[in-house]
């Protein structure tokens, strides 16, 4: 023992340090312990106010169940798999920002896209960057212009992503006797009706369709009877549209008013996937051609999507958003499937290894099989052509079974034939 | 081309849909044109018209256009109510326009993220026996879901003009714009009578509301689209005058149906609001606007 | 403020901000202050036509996406580098700007308010049907390689950002405390008084919108290369509308400091809540702060300060 005040404050100094790196060696050890139940992050922006609020809050709802399931099991490599995530307020200018935080800030493992080609295209240039493995949720054609090898699109548009979303529309057409002719297009002036309008166009030159009317509205048109009187001015034998929920509403309710007769009608109209849409709309759905991604009908009956709905609907109930979930839920829990079974079997983190893995290998998923192809897009693709049929008014529970979306292509998944023409 | 048909129809359906148009812009001709208050947030309080529709709608099955009736006292109430914090934190320290602008601009927030917390952002939509039926004159269609709105709001417009013109407090309400101290003078309490022009003007927003969610799906945002077209309206028709008003939502509709058959919908907007800004330009007082 | 110490002030938040790209690699802060200073300097452009002179513009976003789609046409048609198109976006906004102004000759108040509105309405309207720049299709800018000695592209913007807020800043102080400013407030305050006192009304008028024009344009024309993806809907944003607005109402509008506070409060709030909160929440702090500050506040912070120094040497 040191008899000087001078001994003892030296003394106690060495004390102190020695308990210090004591102490930091026992949380070294009990960290690398812990390291064990660290938590593995995956990060993403969604949409949870503003336009596309309606798909994003249900694709959070799907994506929170893969979380709890993949737990449940035990998580990813033994770790527990966490969700963070930001409100991109569909605002595309919020993107960059959320993303760099979740990577340099938040230091997620993984990251997955938000939902819309205007959310999907700003994170690109940071995720190309970081060369990070990107899961992606329905963005039209959204990598045409980046092209990076680390993209995974689960929307199934197919790999011509643009011209794929209608090709099954206008091949519908051309199976019938007499062939149609004449075909007119109208869109609404937004990114995906636009696109899938630019798709159209080129279906229908390429096969020899004659177009007579191609125009575009702007999105806060209020009354569509005008719009659709002018293309009935024009007699169309198909008529092909681009539009989002409310216009798809108008559009379909102003053709019903009006009389629109024609003989293929519909074609790329969001929002008639939607629960409350179909409900409301009813009887006026019947004869529409529409494209969708997975519909209740017996050829789609893929393992664990019951299931998944089943859970979809105990938690979306009184939430605001889309009851039944068909439309983006099961590709949002998808998507998450498929870059967990991806983590499961390289058995690492390591995002070359993970895309590497993601190019060539066919997935099983609550979706089908599901396989990528050029440019992160699916290989075949699998852009459902239904038909409403036998809608009854103001029913919600007929759109939970079959019978009411006939597939009609493609082949592989038909469940019935086209009822033509849609109305003389 | 341009056939007799196609021509007929497309008036016809502009003038229903400026009808519409007027039942929307009709509160804020009301509070803006005779009290020059800049209630930004008037399409927001048309939104929540348009919910209490939908919830009322979907639980007991009543018709839509008698439920926004019976709901317009409630909203009177708001309408007072909100005057009364404007009135405070603005009118009484002589801070008006820009801070209140600034003050409806919250507001409209505000009521909008509530509707979103409380029904989040899915499509509302109503049912009613009239909706997707057509009434047919010769070659000319009325669809009922455009033709019922446009008639509510022919008679709501009627009904504001009257009341504006023949009751006590209607003309208080013109004369406060005027001049409000000869106004104090007559005996009429100023404040008292902006607070029942306010109040009128938000109990109109109910139903207005009811007939946007007869015509479409709504949702907590699509307030937002009509700021532009409802305080267009109100400038064109010039301030002060309900029936300036009318015919400029009139032609608003019309405009917007016409270049929408004729040229391409695409350029509706900035035609509609080109003529704005001509009118703006050559007579900024408006049609009937009082100079 | 005298003016040593503004620009000495100046001279040290630029240099702080090269300090801090030194420093900070994590690019998540350079995108949090690119829209902070952004929205800055949206707000101090509005603060020249609106505070100072007393006309107030709706249509803010239509300037700030002028901005941007020049820098979309520009790029697509020359590739020219950002310098150019900065100056090219000024341009063009002071141009239409100088056209806004001569509107204030005919509409006075509200009225020229709905004006603003229109006009930004009818832009968007063009711009929609402009398929060269991608129209309503939007359009690509891919982030370019070179960015000089930083270290990433976000880092150079968000420094090219500071520098032009800055000068914004610089600008708006001459406007105000210049004799040209005087012209403003007393325009502002009466403009028939103005007129009948000798004050050049028209010409200063003219000045003022245009320089607001020109800085909203410069505001904008960063923005493709920040995004990304340009489209219609986002460069026409209701939010830059309002927050132009709102940040210079809160912060004071008579003042040149005024805006700048706003911003610094509110675009930091807004930048937090983004990643914490998250979600509607981000549209309720915007609706309270104005609410709650507008009716407190009606002079805005400057305001509030100037009273409590006030009543403070009492």
């Amino acid at each position: 023992m040191p008899n000087t005040s001078r001994g003892y404050l030296q003394f106690a100094g060495r004390a102190l340090g020695a308990l210090v790196v004591g102490a930091a060696l026992a949380a070294a050890a009990g960290g690398a312990a812990a390291q064990q139940q660290k938590p593995i992050k995956i990060g993403f922006s969604m949409a949870l106010t503003g336009g596309l609020a309606g798909g994003g809050k249900g694709a959070l709802i799907a994506m929170e169940i893969w979380r709890d399931d993949v737990n449940k099991k035990g998580g990813l490599l033994g770790r527990p798999v966490e969700l963070v995530y930001y409100d991109d307020a569909t605002q595309p200018a919020n993107v960059p920002g959320i993303y760099t935080k979740l990577i340099d800030v938040d230091k997620v493992d993984l990251v997955v896209s938000g939902y819309g080609t205007n959310l999907i295209a700003p994170a690109m240039p940071i995720i190309m960057r970081k060369k990070l493995v990107f899961p992606a949720l329905f963005g039209l054609g959204a990598n045409e212009e980046f092209k990076y090898d680390r993209y995974f699109q689960i929307m199934p548009a197919g790999p011509e992503p643009k011209t794929d979303w209608s090709k099954g529309f206008f091949q519908l057409a051309l199976e019938q006797k007499p062939r149609p002719k004449t075909v007119a297009i109208v869109a609404a002036d937004a990114e995906f009706a636009l696109n899938a309008a630019a798709g159209a166009r080129e279906n229908a030159k390429k096969l020899g369709f004659q177009i007579v009317y191609d125009k575009t509205y702007p999105p806060t048109t209020t009354d569509f009877t005008p719009i659709v009187r002018a293309i009935q001015a024009t007699n169309p034998e198909i008529v092909y549209v681009g539009s989002y929920p409310p216009d798809s509403v108008g559009m379909v309710k102003a053709a019903n008013e009006i009389g629109l007769k024609t003989k293929l009608f519909g074609g790329g109209m969001v929002g008639l996937q939607f629960a409350a849409i179909q409900k409301n709309l009813g009887p006026m759905l019947n004869g529409v051609v529409n494209y969708d991604f997975w519909v209740p009908e017996p050829t789609l009956n893929f393992k664990g999507v019951n299931e998944f709905l089943a859970k979809y609907q105990a938690a979306a109930k009184d939430k605001g958003v889309d009851p039944l979930g068909h439309y983006l839920p099961p590709f949002a829990y998808a998507y998450l499937e498929v870059l967990g079974q991806a983590v499961q079997a390289t058995k690492s983190l390591d995002h070359g290894k993970l895309a590497a893995y993601m190019q060539k290998t066919t997935f099983d998923t609550v979706v089908g099989k599901v396989k990528f192809g050029r440019n992160g897009e699916w290989a075949t693709s699998r852009t459902l052509q239904v038909q409403f049929r036998d809608v009854q008014k103001d029913n919600l529970e007929q759109f939970a079974g079959p019978g009411k979306r006939v597939v009609l292509y493609p082949k592989e998944w038909k469940s019935g034939n086209l009822a033509y023409p849609y109305k003389q | 081309m341009v056939s007799a048909d196609l021509l007929a129809n497309a008036v016809a359906a502009g003038v229903l849909l400026g009808g519409f148009y007027a039942a929307v812009a009709i509160g804020l001709a009301i509070v803006f044109g005779q009290l020059d208050i800049v209630n930004i947030a008037h399409p927001a309080f048309i939104i929540v018209g348009s919910y209490v529709a939908w919830i009322v709608n979907s639980t007991f099955g009543f018709d839509p256009v008698l439920i926004g009736v019976a709901v317009a006292p409630l909203f009177f109430g708001l309408g007072v109510a909100i005057y009364r914090l404007y009135y405070a934190a603005f009118e009484r320290t002589g801070q008006e326009s820009l801070s209140g602008l600034a003050f409806f601009f919250g507001v409209m927030f505000i009521i909008e993220v509530v509707l979103i917390m409380v029904y989040g952002v899915d499509y509302r939509l109503v049912q009613a026996d009239y909706i997707g039926r057509t009434w047919s004159v010769g070659f000319v269609d009325f669809p009922l879901r455009m033709l019922v709105p446009f008639t509510v709001a022919v008679a709501l417009t009627g009904a504001v003009y009257l009341y504006l013109s023949r009751t006590f407090m209607g003309r208080a309400i013109q004369a406060v714009a005027q001049d409000r101290l000869a106004l104090q003078l007559m005996g009429a309490d100023p404040v008292r009578v902006k607070q029942w022009a306010f109040g009128l003007g938000i109990a109109t927003a109910a139903i207005a509301g009811a007939l946007l969610i007869i015509i479409g799906p709504v949702e907590p945002s699509v307030g937002r689209q009509y700021i532009g077209r409802v305080f267009a309206i109100v400038v064109l028709g010039g301030m002060g005058s309900i029936q300036g008003m009318f015919i400029a939502g009139l032609i608003l509709g019309v405009i917007e149906s016409m270049v929408s058959t004729f040229v391409g919908p695409s350029w509706a907007p900035a035609v509609a609001f080109g003529v704005l800004g001509l009118t703006l330009a050559l007579r900024p007082a408006g049609l009937f606007g009082r100079q | 403020m005298s003016s040593a110490v503004f620009w000495g002030t100046l001279a040290a938040v630029f240099a702080a901000g090269l300090a801090l790209t030194g420093l900070v690699e994590n690019e998540y802060y350079y995108n949090a202050l690119y829209l902070i200073l952004q929205a800055m300097l949206m707000a101090v452009a509005w603060n020249i036509l609106g505070g100072f002179t007393g006309y107030v513009n709706f249509g803010s976003a239509g300037f700030f996406a002028m901005g941007a789609y020049t820098t979309v046409a520009l790029h697509k048609a020359l590739g020219l580098p950002l310098p150019l198109l900065i100056l090219a976006g000024g341009a063009v906004g002071g141009l239409v700007g100088l056209g806004v102004g001569y509107l204030t000759l005919r509409l006075k108040g509200v009225y020229f308010a709905i004006a603003t509105l229109a006009m930004a309405i009818v832009v968007e309207t063009l711009i929609n049907n402009w398929t060269y720049v991608g129209g309503a299709r939007g359009f690509y800018i891919l982030t370019p390689e070179k960015h000089l000695w930083f270290d990433s592209y976000i880092q150079m913007l968000f420094v090219v950002m500071l520098l032009l807020t800055l000068a914004a800043v610089a600008v708006s102080r001459i406007l105000n405390s210049s004799r040209l400013g005087r012209g403003l407030a007393a325009i502002r305050d009466d403009e028939i008084a103005a007129e009948c006192a000798g004050v050049p009304t028209l010409k200063l008028k003219l000045i003022s919108a245009s320089v607001m024009g020109a800085m909203m344009g410069v505001a904008g024309a960063p923005f493709p290369f920040f995004v990304t993806f340009v489209d219609p809907v986002s460069a026409f944003n209701l939010f830059i509308a309002v927050n132009a607005i709102a940040m210079p109402m809160i912060g004071g509008t008579a003042h040149w400091i005024g805006p700048v506070i706003g911003a610094l409060l509110v675009g930091t709030t807004q930048e937090v809540v983004k990643v914490t909160v998250s979600s509607e929440m981000n549209v309720l702090i915007v609706g309270i702060m104005l609410v709650l500050f507008i009716t407190l506040a009606p002079q805005g912070i400057v305001g509030l300060a100037q009273r409590l120094r006030a009543r403070g040497s009492r």
